[in-house]
């Protein structure tokens, strides 16, 4: 049953926005973008980083105000005050980054969340109601930091739908699933859609919009540019739209890898947070010209991996981890780079970059050997230059070596980043989520920059949630799970499928049966 | 209706214009203060701001205050700006003071010209020393620097006051719990006639001429601003935490040691119960309104220094209660927090929207 607003027209579309123009301080967020949703539509939300997505979304949420434009429910105008104002209006948001507490169970969170004056029992219920109908499993009284994070967002979408949303705003629903959990939650999502529950579906990931998605509006820097039936597009048509040119794509020839440069031999390590993974003995080979990805949700171990290869995190065994013969496991980060490591890790702000300084600055972080230091004083024209080649060479927007990190885009910052480790002649280079969160144009540079890094015959390893692009760029493909690691399948020789079904591991196919 | 409004970058302007702006405030909230207590609040501002500073004496107090104000606050600020809290300056000082004092009082009568350099090492030692502890409590056992430093400042005046009132006191001081007065190779000279200037205030520009180099020049100080403006970059960069910690107190202490040479060898001339009215504490807040940056902190202690002075004239001609003193240094604290929020927000004027939905 799906309550209406008064004076409602039942054959109106569900939403109409008209002009919606934000502008913050420095940009346009958005400039006159026109969207209709009509009910029962699945309508995806192209663009890519910075396009203003998000600020759209927000916008209709009531998380913000816009500065002209007219928003329609059911062809009613209506002003939204806020996120509580949206609900009241049908209209529900599954965020990307989770907003639930850990120590407290899956009733307790959707509890927070509603009104109050519902018993537990019938709440209870109503949530086992409500997963069972849309194929959501989910047990009330599990504690959630024992969930994984697919089935955290199925606690976010049946918290969405115990509202009852006639409008259902999914943003990047699946950046965190598996494939097999992918397939599910579009099953849901098409259930909802049959009755009458429209669909805002943000994403780049244009495979799933053309699987998905009977209708799609693309933006590019604030702008509507296009209205499609993504069904009827291909991949590169798409993408030309929402970046205004051709992808290119990575030339990617058969690697011929030498000898062993980074080992990694039966690490086994305790969790360090009662939220972290343990690994247990995991055991991996990159050689010199290879790149290895390593599949897997996010929260199976994989940072946890990745720290105590690079020495963000030491390990109390020496030779559990090796760079050529020499065991770097107690060693430090600046120590293991002093043996050729370089490393991009996954959060940009605040671990790869300081915010508050200059690109100059941040060179000196993690490149202070490539001459930028004598005798402990900083050669700060050595520094500017540095920071110069690495702009230059991989094409980074910015002002110059002495614009301040925060000022960059999230994907110019990453490239800055990426510039700055392969800029140091490394020998192993780790990269975590090397392209999360950046546009497609950038994305596909830093995957060719990674395979000629490759060509020069560097070992490279690299983890990411997604499957398209470890594929892409990978000669050796391991799939991490629950802390352990698969032996490495040859990327050319096996199929997303058969890394899917190890992505979703044992441990959580017996889960999803009890 | 106004509402403040996060900025795209802090303003260069209101980080300049903010000490300046929460000065004026001070100033008109203390014409409102003295008014309310009955004096002219005219003549109560000439006596905290002026007169202090009508003779070359006064001038020179002025200066003799500030400096060991400057030289404990820039050695403070290279720990704060690693996240690294040392709040136990004063104890690092007493310490400072008790290894100086020890050696003047054991090479009494010398007149060799290098007992005084080696009183300002010994010095420098001692406040490391004690700034060491905290440090070693935080990176073994997590313990938190700014309750192991405070407490040690306690600790450390109990040492000097035992000291004083037994193994050093002066056997013909009448019983009065000091030391002897020290030789005159142990004592600083004066560099300004007519006052009580020494040669401390050159030490203490050097040092904070050597801090700006250290933290602007130095990779050593580039690894500790990382470490305090990103503890995350710091690990990711591999910047050891320890390292930072220890370097933070270490420096803090050194500077905090030295200032306590400077007073015992310059206008105390002896070891007391008490040889600093509170320096290590006042230089935290010099410290944060010279934001963490040598030069401000010069300006600051001046500021501060200004604000004992007329507190203690305020005091003598008004007969204001010595009280005054701190609150009108906590009011400068205030306004001056206040005035921060400028540097990252703006006021806007919105206009009243219609809440609700439809």
């Amino acid at each position: 049953m799906k309550r209406a607003a008064a004076g409602a027209d039942p054959a109106a579309p569900r939403l109409v926005l008209t002009g919606i123009t934000k502008h913050y301080p420095a940009v346009v967020a958005n400039d006159g973008i026109d969207l209709s949703v009509a009910p029962g539509e699945i309508h995806a939300v192209l663009g890519e980083n910075g396009a203003g997505k998000s600020t759209l979304m927000k916008i209709i949420y009531g998380m913000v105000r816009p500065d002209a434009g007219r928003i329609a429910v059911d062809g009613v105008p209506v002003t939204i005050a806020g996120p509580a104002a949206a609900r009241a209006l049908g209209i529900g948001m599954v965020f990307q980054h989770f907003s639930l507490f850990e120590t407290l169970t899956v009733a307790d969170n959707i509890a927070l969340a509603l009104r109050a004056g519902v018993s537990r029992r019938a709440l209870g219920r109503r949530i086992r109601d409500v997963s069972r109908q849309y194929g959501l499993p989910l047990d009330p009284a599990r504690y959630v930091h024992t969930m994984t994070v697919g089935e955290r967002q199925r606690v976010e979408i049946v918290r969405c739908l115990l509202q009852d949303p006639r409008l259902l705003i999914m943003d990047e629903p699946t950046s965190v699933l598996a494939p097999p959990a992918v397939a599910q939650l579009f099953a849901t999502l098409r259930t909802l859609a049959a009755e009458g529950v429209s669909i805002l579906y943000i994403s780049h990931k244009l495979d799933e919009i053309r699987a998905l998605c009977e209708r799609a509006t693309v933006l590019r820097a604030g702008r509507v540019t296009g209205e499609c039936d993504p069904r009827r597009e291909t991949v590169a048509s798409l993408a030309r739209m929402m970046i205004g040119r051709d992808l290119p794509h990575p030339r990617h020839a058969a690697a011929t890898p030498g000898a062993t440069v980074l080992a990694v031999d039966r690490l086994t390590l305790a969790a360090q947070d009662p939220f972290g993974v343990a690994l247990d003995s995991v055991s991996l080979a990159v050689r010199a010209g290879e790149i290895v990805g390593i599949a897997g949700i996010s929260g199976n171990g994989q940072r946890e991996l990745v720290a105590a290869i690079t020495g963000e995190r030491t390990v109390p065994r020496a030779d559990a981890v090796r760079i050529d013969t020499t065991p770097v496991g107690r060693l430090d980060a600046d120590a293991r780079r002093a043996l050729g490591m370089a490393y991009v890790p996954e959060e940009r702000i605040g671990r790869a970059a300081i915010p508050v300084m200059s690109l100059a600055e941040n060179a000196l972080l993690t490149a202070h050997r490539q001459g930028l230091v004598a005798r402990g004083f900083i050669r700060r024209p050595a520094m500017r230059a540095f920071a110069q080649r690495v702009i230059a060479a991989f094409g980074v927007r910015a002002a110059g070596p002495d614009a301040v990190a925060e000022s960059l885009s999230g994907g110019n910052l990453q490239k800055f980043i990426v510039g700055r480790e392969m800029q140091q002649a490394p020998r192993v280079f780790v990269a975590a989520h090397p392209t999360w969160g950046v546009d497609v144009g950038a994305a596909a540079q830093i995957r060719q920059a990674l395979v000629d890094l490759r060509d020069r015959g560097v070992a490279v390893l690299v983890t990411s949630d997604e499957l398209d692009e470890l594929f892409e760029i990978s000669d050796c493909i391991a799939v991490m799970a629950g802390g352990r690691l698969s032996p490495p399948m040859p990327a050319r020789e096996t199929s997303a499928e058969a890394v899917g079904l190890l992505m979703a591991g044992p441990r959580t196919d017996a889960r999803e049966a009890a | 209706m106004l509402r403040f409004e996060a900025r795209p970058a802090p303003s260069r302007l209101a980080t300049l214009l903010s000490p300046l702006i929460a000065t004026l405030a001070t100033v008109v909230a203390g014409v409102v203060l003295f008014a309310a207590l009955g004096h002219a609040p005219l003549r109560a501002l000439a006596a905290f701001f002026v007169q202090p500073l009508a003779t070359r004496y006064g001038v020179g107090e002025w200066v003799l205050k500030a400096s060991p104000l400057a030289l404990i606050a820039v050695g403070l600020a290279a720990g704060y700006r690693a996240n690294v809290w040392n709040i136990g300056a004063e104890g690092q000082l007493t310490v400072g003071a008790i290894a100086a004092g020890g050696l003047a009082l054991a090479f009494d009568g010398t007149t060799s010209p290098l007992l005084l350099p080696a009183m300002f090492v010994a010095g420098a030692a001692g406040g490391m020393a004690w700034a060491a502890i905290p440090a070693l409590l935080r990176t073994r056992f997590r313990a938190s620097e700014i309750l192991t430093s405070l407490m040690l400042v306690y600790i450390a005046s109990l040492w000097l006051q035992l000291l004083v009132h037994g193994a050093w006191r002066d056997p013909e001081g009448f019983n009065f719990p000091q030391s002897k007065l020290f030789g005159a190779a142990a004592l600083l000279p004066v560099i300004v006639p007519d006052t009580r200037v020494n040669a401390a205030v050159l030490l203490t520009l050097a040092v904070v001429a050597a801090a700006w180099v250290f933290m602007q020049r130095r990779h050593a100080g580039f690894e500790m601003r990382v470490a305090g403006l990103a503890p995350a970059a710091a690990n990711y960069a591999g910047i050891p935490e320890s390292q930072t910690v220890w370097r933070g107190m270490l420096i803090g202490g050194a500077c905090a040691g030295l200032a306590g040479v400077g007073e015992i060898a310059g206008p105390i001339g002896q070891l007391m119960p008490s040889v600093s009215p509170g320096y290590g504490f006042t230089a935290i807040i010099v410290a944060f309104v010279g934001r963490l940056n040598p030069l401000g902190i010069v300006f600051a202690s001046l500021l501060m220094s200004l604000l004992y002075l007329g507190g203690e004239a305020a005091q003598l001609t008004l007969a204001l209660p010595s009280a005054v003193s701190g609150l009108f240094q906590g009011t400068l604290l205030f306004f001056l927090l206040a005035a921060d929020v400028f540097i990252h927000y703006r006021l806007v004027r919105v206009r009243a929207v219609p809440a609700g939905a439809a």
